[in-house]
């Protein structure tokens, strides 16, 4: 019969058990915390992936797929983590190693910990949904939380944007509008209502997201988007764009400004029953003046005011918006870069055509030509 | 024959019509055969052998400018995509009467 003691003296032998001089030394290894969640809270080794003793055997080739990457295995004092790496070398890791001294060790020592950020109770149960997904989990919800998204516009495009970045616990959303809650808005625009008519779309906006979610920092901006007001509401610091404006010149100035600030755009527009969406990423997919290099005469340009609008088309394409912005926030999936998705919503037929980087874009080619403010009126009127 | 995809903005030069046929093995014979079936949508994507610069043009969703531009090749198994901008959005719905006040001209609309 074995004892612990005497099982632990014998995998000690036959595993590689290193300090956190010759921990540090290895190329390329991964640092995984095997101790519970409960010690984990406690502080953790930077950079720590944890998957918990438990669920090692079972979750080690999603976190290291790679049987030859350098692996360090910790946990409190090189008990567990011993146990750990004869697992892997089980598994056919080629090169896991259990951390001497473990963390009680690393701490002692005065080495640098992390103290995890969690979400309180209340978070953990309103965002539960999101938790139980596994590209988004807590780590990913915290991303969303800390997000900044800037909304051009609060109206047919920015309405579901706004609630559904809002439900998903962006931190901060930031809308742009200059605009007053009418009746005609209604058929649509889905963040306001009879309560808010006549109000400005910003306030009726911050209105419904605090209803939904305190979370949430609203920043409204009531007034228009302009050459003159851009940097100003920029420097309030944005990670993305949702792009939901009702004209060119707008469209055009928040394109050079995303190209110059490196701000992804999320790009939606909407005509009668047709809707366009793609994602514009500085200097990794095309810009808008790729894809459009200049906007069409007045006359194929009408407004939804002068064209109309099926009313839920918004409500699908500003969903789809809000997708992309979620995913890009929370780093996951596919984003929309180098596709523009067309959606008809008479046939129900999405379609997507590839759109790519111009080399002589004026704006984020090779040699720009634009690399200040233009005078967007006259450059939308030519 | 080719199936050619009407823009919404376009559908009242077309007939009303969603998609159209037209013929020929490359882009500027597809262009050309609209233009006759029918001129008033030709004219508005196809003019003096050029594609107009607001319209792109998508063979099998795939852009002709980074292509072959005009010669791009064309079957009857491909989808032409006629495609210009749609500015709608937040669609504010007194645009037109907002943007003819007198504002700073850096981002009011396109139209007078």
């Amino acid at each position: 019969m074995t004892t612990y003691r005497e099982l632990l003296q014998r995998t000690k032998g036959e595993i590689s058990e290193v300090d956190a001089g010759e921990a540090a030394g290895l190329e390329g290894a991964v640092w995984i915390d095997i101790r519970e969640a409960d010690e984990w809270q406690e502080g953790h080794l930077p950079g720590a992936v944890h998957v918990p003793r438990g669920h090692l055997e079972s979750r080690i080739e999603a976190v290291v797929p790679n049987k030859d990457t350098e692996v360090v295995l910790y946990c409190a004092a090189a008990n567990r983590s011993a146990f750990a790496a004869k697992t892997l070398g089980e598994l056919g890791y080629t090169s896991a190693h259990s951390l001497a001294g473990g963390f009680t060790d690393w701490k002692r020592n005065g080495r640098e910990i992390v103290m995890p950020r969690t979400l309180s109770p209340e978070r953990r149960t309103r965002y539960s949904r999101h938790l139980l997904i596994p590209e988004i989990g807590e780590a990913g919800q915290l991303k969303l939380l800390d997000s900044r998204v800037l909304l051009i516009g609060a109206g047919g495009l920015g309405s579901p944007a706004s609630l559904y970045l809002a439900a998903a616990g962006i931190g901060r959303i930031g809308i742009i509008d200059a605009d007053i809650v009418d009746e005609t808005n209604l058929q649509r625009q889905v963040a306001h209502s009879l309560e808010t008519l006549g109000t400005p779309k910003v306030d009726s906006a911050k209105r419904s997201i605090e209803a939904l979610n305190p979370d949430v920092d609203v920043v409204t901006y009531r007034e228009r988007l302009t050459s003159e007001n851009i940097e100003r509401i920029l420097a309030d610091g944005w990670d993305l764009i949702v792009d939901g404006a009702d004209n060119f010149p707008t469209r055009y100035l928040v394109n050079d400004a995303s190209v110059w600030h490196d701000i992804p755009v999320v790009h939606g527009s909407i005509y009668r029953f047709e809707g366009q969406v793609t994602v514009f990423s500085p200097h990794q997919g095309p810009c808008y003046r790729c894809l459009f290099p200049e906007p069409p005469p007045a006359e194929l340009a009408p407004s939804c005011a002068e064209g109309g609008v099926l009313g839920v088309l918004p409500g699908i394409v500003g969903s789809l918006q809000t997708n992309e912005a979620i995913k890009l926030a929370a780093g996951i999936g596919e984003p929309l870069v180098g596709r523009l998705l067309l959606f008809d919503a008479l046939a129900t037929e999405f379609s997507e055509v590839r759109i790519e980087r111009n080399p002589n874009c004026p704006v984020c080619g090779e040699h720009p030509t634009i690399t200040e403010y233009v005078d967007y009126v006259e450059f939308c009127a030519r | 024959m080719t199936l050619v995809r009407v823009p919404p903005v376009l559908r009242t030069e077309a007939g009303g019509v969603r998609e159209v046929e037209a013929e020929g093995a490359t882009v500027r014979e597809v262009m050309e055969d609209l233009s006759r079936r029918l001129p008033a949508l030709g004219s508005r994507v196809y003019r003096a052998g050029e594609l107009q610069p607001f319209v792109n043009v998508y063979v099998d969703g795939e852009d002709v400018r980074t292509r072959d531009g005009l010669d791009t090749p064309v079957t009857s198994a491909s989808t032409v995509i006629l495609l210009p901008a749609m500015a709608g959005g937040s669609s504010a719905s007194p645009a037109g009467r907002r943007f003819r006040a007198a504002e700073p001209p850096s981002a009011a609309t396109c139209r007078p």
